[in-house]
This record gives structure tokens, C-alpha cells and sequence, in this order.
């Protein structure tokens, strides 16, 4: 199949980007998407241009580094899947795909379609973690968990922190990440010690990397790839609500 | 502590779903009170005069809506003025996958309520922009709220306006009260929530309306025919 592209092409941070038209030709229905701009690449390059950039790193949907906002929607138009797995055959022959960066001025753009997603990892490291005195590894279950708490723990442990909810977020908000996070470690046993600590500082730390409100469109949830639920939105903010009263 | 919790972005979202609450609670047991319109001149009148004879109810609780309603507003510009920073480049190609068109709106929905409440206020509660209708007395001497507002509604363009402001606010709400539960932490079974929304903004939006368009159907009649002009 042959399409029409527009990519997004910037040098860099503080360069003025554009919209490159690029025809991709000959493409498989069986490629993915990125397969797809792998085989543009090389065009690119045996042309002597510059290929464009774009994040990715295991392409079987679980590593979170994809991105990519096609045709206006994070990951493009299939329901729960990543950048990655969506195949070509989604598409039509000759249409015409517009491929942009997530846009968050949290996310600032490093080049063409690539941008730093640090802001994700500096709210991790304020509270999406546990500690635990370092030894020999703790017997297999030593601490009991509830089938209840491991199932909402793993629902939440889903996400993979791609940023796709803040990329199509109307308000460039990262709720459904920070609350996945907290949600998770809050569901086990492990997570009790520094469970209101936790809520509150990723919040401080969501709150001062510039993301936006979360206004309840969920937009969030309809392109989350591991399809991580609004409701978990709503119960970190009961956790926030409660570390704060009990402080 | 309090301070950098309101300040918070979920604690914004908690100050606009508990102002929410309020001003939710206002417009329906203001609807209730309207509705006694439908019982008749001596039902409205006197449910008026008794809620003015309350000051020590009534001025405490005016002055708890007013403040609601600053805060509403107040944190809804300011939220609005943030997300609009925190995507200071938009889509060239942008698109909607889920969110509802009401969800999209808040903030316009809201400021032309906003316009139509002063307008409302300046109607019923200050008597600026009808003042003939406004110091209409019934035959026990009471205030007569019932003439008033059945002569400001004969105006097509009043009732229009009140009609066309009730529909803003039935969008305002489809999307407030299902988003009400999320903010406020309770949000269990989103898609019940989300009917029940819908059908809590159409109740309210019929209820309302069901007065301006029962006057200019000529179903309401003011007594002795009504006739000031
Ligand atoms: C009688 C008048 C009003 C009522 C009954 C009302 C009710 C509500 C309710 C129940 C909510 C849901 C709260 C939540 O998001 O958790 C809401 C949200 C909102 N209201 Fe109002 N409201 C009124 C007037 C206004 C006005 C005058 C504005 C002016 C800008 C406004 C702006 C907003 C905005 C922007 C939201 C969305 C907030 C968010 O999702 O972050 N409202 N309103
Ligand atoms: S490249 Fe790993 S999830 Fe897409």
C-alpha cells in the first residue's frame, strides 16, 4: 500500500518545527507502524537526508517508549494497543496520515518525534517506589496478599508509562499515570509503610513538572494502551484527600 | 498544610466538586420552591414571605452560595488558565475520542450562566430590569411574586432567555454531576453515573423550564387577568 505522510520534523528543543511530506511507498498491511517508518527511513537516508526520529525500544507493547500521536489520537486508532503492534492494514491505501509528537509542555520536544518524558521519572523517584532493608531475597510468599489486593495491584502495575493519557489529555494532565502509580504500590502490603507520604509527594512532583487538570473527559483512559481505568483517578484522589487529613 | 492542599490540583478538583455540590443543591430546592407557581398565587406568595421572614436562615445561606459560587468560578478560570499552559503547542490534527461535548464546554457553559445569573438577579431579587412588575403587592399585602414573574415571562425574549440559560445549565450539569463522583473520590460505576447525570441535568432542566413555557402558553394567568400595561 502507498501512503501519505506528514511527520513532525524539528532539529531540536528550541528549533521551529514543521510538517515534512513524505510519500511511503510499497508498504506490507502486515508491517507495524514503526516497520512502517523504518522502511521511510531508509528512503530518507539513501536519498542523503535525515531520517526522522522517533522513540521505541521492545515493539511488543510493553516497554512504554513508543508514542507517536497519529491522526490526532495517541498510538493511532486502534483501542488498547501501542504504537509497536499497530499494523498497517488499519489503514487505507492513499490516505493521508498526519504523525505527531505528544504535545505537553511537560514533554518538550527533543527531535522530531521524540520527546523527554523525564518529568514521568522525576515523579517516580518523589514516591513510586518501596523501601526495604536490603539482604538475601524474602521467602516466596512470606507476605501474604490478598487476591483482591493482587488483582488491583496488577491492574494498576499495567501501566507502562508511555504518556499516551497526557499526550491525550485535553489539559496535557498526567492523573492517570500518577494515579496508576499509587494505586498499585497502595493495593499491597509492601506499599503501607510510606503510603501517604507516597500519594503526596508524586503529587507535589506532578503538580510542579507543569502538567494540567484533570477535568474527567477521559480522553485518558479511551487510548491507554494497557487500558488502566479512569477509576483509579478517583481513588488516588481519595488517597490524597485521606494523607492529607491524617497528617 | 490546608493551604497546599487547596492549592493542589487535586485538591482544586475537590474545591470545585464540593462548590459543585452547593450550587447543585441551591438550583434544585430553588426549582421545588419555583415550582409552587403550578399550587397558585397564595402557595408561592406565602413560601416567599416565609423565606423572607427567615433572615437568620436566609442571610447565612446566601452568603455560603456566594462564596461557593466565587470559588467555583474562581478555580475553574485558574484550572482553565493552567491547562491551557500545559500544552503550550496544540495538535495541528487534533481529535476527540471520548469526550463528551458538554465536557468540552465547562468553562463556556459556565460563564454564560454566570451572565444570565446577574441578569436573573437583576429580574427577580432587585427588581432593576422590570421594576413595574416589581412592586406589585397581593391582596394580603405580601410581596407578589407570582404577578411578577408570570408578566416577566409573557415577554417572549425573557422567557426565551430563561429557557436558553436552563438548557446551558442542563450541559453544564450532564457532565458536573457524573464528573462530581470522580473529583470527589466515589466514582464506583462511571457509566450509571453517567446516565444518572444526564437524567438528574434533564430533570432540572424541564422542572425550570416548565414555567416560563407554561406562562407563554397561556396555561399560568396572572389573577384578574394580569393586565398592567
Ligand atoms: C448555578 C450555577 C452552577 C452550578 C449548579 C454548577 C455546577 C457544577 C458541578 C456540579 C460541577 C462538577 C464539579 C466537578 O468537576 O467535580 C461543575 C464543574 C465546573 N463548573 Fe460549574 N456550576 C455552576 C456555575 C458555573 C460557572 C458560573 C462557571 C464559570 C466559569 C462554572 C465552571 C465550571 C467548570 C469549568 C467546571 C469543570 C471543572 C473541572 O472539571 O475541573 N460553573 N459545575
Ligand atoms: S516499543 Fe515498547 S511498547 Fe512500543
Amino acid at each position: 500500500m502507498n501512503l501519505k505522510l506528514r511527520i513532525w520534523r524539528q532539529k531540536n528543543s528550541g528549533a521551529k518545527g514543521y510538517f515534512q511530506k513524505v510519500d511511503a511507498k510499497g508498504i506490507s498491511p502486515d508491517m507495524s507502524f514503526l516497520e512502517m517508518l523504518d522502511v521511510v527511513n531508509e528512503e530518507l537516508l539513501a536519498k542523503g537526508e535525515e531520517p526522522v526520529i522517533f522513540d521505541h525500544d521492545c515493539r511488543e507493547g510493553i516497554c512504554g517508549a513508543c508514542s507517536l500521536v497519529i491522526n490526532g489520537v495517541a498510538h493511532g486508532p486502534e483501542r488498547g494497543t501501542t504504537t509497536c503492534q499497530l499494523h498497517m492494514r488499519h489503514f487505507k491505501d492513499g490516505q493521508i496520515i498526519v504523525i505527531e509528537p505528544w504535545r505537553a509542555s511537560a514533554f518538550p520536544v527533543l527531535k522530531d518525534l521524540a520527546v523527554d518524558r523525564g518529568a514521568f521519572d522525576r515523579i517516580i523517584q518523589a514516591g513510586g517506589f518501596v523501601s526495604v532493608g536490603a539482604g538475601g531475597a524474602p521467602d516466596g510468599n512470606a507476605i501474604p496478599v490478598s487476591k483482591n489486593s493482587a488483582e488491583l495491584a496488577m491492574d494498576a502495575a499495567a501501566c507502562i508509562g508511555c504518556g499516551a493519557c497526557v499526550a491525550a489529555c485535553k489539559n496535557a494532565s498526567a492523573m492517570l499515570f500518577v494515579a496508576a502509580k499509587v494505586s498499585h504500590l497502595a493495593a499491597l502490603p509492601q506499599g503501607q509503610v510510606e503510603r501517604a507520604a507516597r500519594v503526596e509527594r508524586m503529587v507535589a512532583q506532578m503538580d510542579q513538572e507543569g502538567f494540567g487538570n484533570c477535568t474527567n473527559q477521559f480522553e485518558c483512559q479511551a487510548v491507554c494502551p494497557k487500558e488502566i481505568g479512569v477509576w483509579f483517578i478517583a481513588k488516588m484522589n481519595k488517597e490524597y484527600l485521606k494523607a492529607k487529613i491524617c497528617q | 498544610m490546608c493551604l497546599k492542599f487547596l492549592k493542589s490540583s487535586v485538591g482544586r478538583k475537590y474545591l470545585m466538586a464540593v462548590t459543585g455540590v452547593f450550587l447543585l443543591g441551591f438550583v434544585v430546592a430553588h426549582m421545588l420552591g419555583n415550582l409552587q407557581i403550578f399550587l397558585g398565587p397564595e402557595a408561592l406568595n406565602s413560601y416567599a414571605e416565609h423565606l423572607q421572614n427567615l433572615p437568620a436562615l436566609l442571610w447565612p445561606a446566601r452568603a455560603v452560595l456566594l462564596g461557593a459560587f466565587i470559588l467555583h468560578v474562581g478555580v475553574s478560570i485558574s484550572l482553565a488558565i493552567e491547562n491551557r499552559r500545559a500544552r503550550s503547542i496544540p495538535y495541528a490534527c487534533g481529535a476527540t475520542v471520548e469526550a463528551s461535548y458538554a465536557s468540552r464546554t465547562m468553562v463556556m457553559s459556565g460563564l454564560i450562566i454566570l451572565a444570565f445569573l446577574i441578569y436573573h438577579l437583576l429580574n427577580f431579587t432587585f427588581g432593576v430590569t422590570h421594576p413595574r412588575f416589581f412592586h406589585l403587592v397581593d391582596a394580603k399585602g405580601r410581596h407578589d411574586v407570582y404577578s411578577m414573574v408570570i408578566l416577566s415571562f409573557r415577554e417572549l425574549p425573557v422567557s426565551g432567555a430563561y429557557v436558553a440559560a436552563m438548557g446551558l445549565l442542563c450541559l453544564h450539569l450532564s457532565h458536573g454531576i457524573s464528573g462530581l463522583f470522580q473529583s470527589l473520590g466515589l466514582a464506583g460505576a462511571m457509566p450509571a453515573l453517567k446516565r444518572a447525570g444526564a437524567v438528574i441535568a434533564l430533570v432540572i432542566f424541564a422542572g425550570n423550564s416548565s414555567i416560563p413555557l407554561a406562562v407563554w402558553l397561556g396555561w399560568l394567568k396572572a389573577v384578574g387577568g394580569g393586565s398592567v400595561e
